[in-house]
């Protein structure tokens, strides 16, 4: 199977096997008017397999939101055919709007206009910022 | 400007702190009859609540100053629709220091973003309850004489039970403390209490369904109601809620020395003969509760004697 290579544009790589369909949607790339290409269960010798999404275009991403989705991922930055920037992405300490709380008695289900916290804690977990109910 | 949203945003010499002055107030009284003079505390209740407001409210008379407010969401600006953050923007021009009882979670610490004076968390749903921790604690101080080495027995609703939650962070500091944590299994305390303030700094905890089983091992029982308001299925509360009663009988499997505390209200899980068991403080915790809350409004307001 063969993907072109991009001139300039996003590669985002390592992402973990079976993410990447996630990542799209909540990165919201159907929007997108450029050519995206998502390539899942390609083979990886740091990590068995890895997902990769291709982007065609020098767009700007929400970092945060593939740290959540696939900690070691891997961003690079294209442009003229040439890797100019390559960025490892981490857990984020903090992610606001990227995923909402479940839990029913929490403000956030009737505050207006309220952001959607989550806060790292102890294990990697997130919690809500406002009533501290750890995300799924 | 402070705000108290969680107990542990007091620290412990803050608390000692606290635990002296209401010491002082209980001794001399007419030293801070007016300490408040020309002061407003709102009291922002957009949940019913007795005794948690009128403590609030009396203590703020008692030290001179002035009250005004609401009891329930149905007579707020809330039943049309109004933001927390809407709502303290406007109070807060009204008031030196706001209290909110809320019954979704993290409502105050909304409040605390919005606010330009200081807001104190009188309950919000099943999380935090900080001044009932402050009328706690005085409670043991004044009837045990020590936070440290005691085994504290927290019994019933434990998932949803704010006051408990808040309790365990609070005597989590001291050395020494055990916890013994007695509820039926669909209440038992949320695993991120349990690993944050217990397993995470290695405190030494039991879990039990039998109160009769763990009842000779306690310093402090500290019984809790099941709350209505918490479920949102009748029929679980009906099932749960006479899990644990109270009574003479369960009384003479405890040490002569244990105390019995309750954050009040109580329906049926002490029998009302247990109320003249000497053990029995929990009339004396909601006096306790007044002289802390007392010493809070004065250390948010910055006013001294």
């Amino acid at each position: 199977m063969k993907i072109d290579s991009i001139k300039n544009g996003i590669v985002i790589d390592h992402i973990t096997a079976g993410k990447a369909m996630q990542l799209y949607h909540m990165l919201e790339l159907e929007r997108l008017e450029c050519r995206v290409a998502i390539l899942q269960n390609v083979p990886s010798r740091k990590m068995g397999k890895k997902d990769i999404i291709k982007i065609d275009s020098d767009i700007s991403i929400n970092t945060d939101m593939i740290g959540f989705v696939s900690p070691n991922a891997t961003i690079n930055v294209i442009r003229s055919d040439s890797i100019v920037e390559k960025k490892q992405v981490e857990l984020p300490r903090r992610l606001v709007n990227i995923i909402r709380c479940k839990n029913p008695r929490c403000i956030t289900t009737t505050e207006q206009e309220i952001d959607h916290i989550f806060e790292l804690c102890d294990g990697g977990r997130y919690r809500c910022f406002y009533c501290e109910t750890r995300a799924n | 400007m402070r705000n108290i949203i969680n107990i542990l945003d007091l620290s412990v010499e803050e608390i000692n702190e606290l635990i002296r002055t209401a010491d002082d107030m209980m001794e001399n009284p007419d030293r801070y009859r007016e300490v408040c003079r020309h002061k407003i505390l709102a009291t922002l209740f957009f949940e019913p609540s007795t005794r948690t407001r009128l403590s609030f409210e009396s203590a703020m008379l008692s030290l001179g100053g002035q009250v005004l407010g609401f009891s329930e969401a149905g007579s707020s600006s809330a039943a049309k629709g109004e933001s927390i953050s809407d709502t303290v923007e406007v109070v807060s021009g009204y008031s030196d220091i706001i209290v909110m009882r809320h019954p979704k979670e993290g409502a105050p610490l909304v409040a605390s973003m919005h606010s330009t004076v200081p807001i104190i968390n009188a309950g919000d749903g099943g999380h935090y309850h900080p001044t009932q921790t402050l009328a706690d604690l005085l409670t043991i101080h004044h009837e045990k004489g020590r936070f440290e080495n005691l085994t504290v027995g927290l019994c019933g609703d434990l998932k949803f039970g704010r006051t408990v939650h808040s309790l365990i962070e609070a005597m989590s500091r001291y050395s020494g403390v055990r916890f013994v944590l007695i509820s039926p299994e669909e209440l038992k305390l949320p695993s991120f209490i349990k690993e944050e303030y217990l397993d995470g700094k290695g405190i030494e905890y039991q879990e039990s369904t039998s109160l009769d089983a763990v009842m000779g091992d306690l310093d402090i029982l500290y019984m809790t109601r099941v709350q209505k308001e918490r479920f949102f299925n009748e029929e679980d509360y009906l099932r749960l809620k006479d899990t644990y009663i109270l009574t003479t009988d369960k009384m003479k499997l405890a040490r002569p020395d244990m105390i019995v505390m309750h954050p009040l209200p109580r329906v049926n899980e002490i029998s009302t003969a247990v109320d003249k068991d000497p053990r029995a403080c929990y009339f004396r915790q909601t006096y306790y509760g007044k002289m802390m809350r007392m010493a809070l409004i004065m250390m948010l307001l910055e006013v001294t004697v």
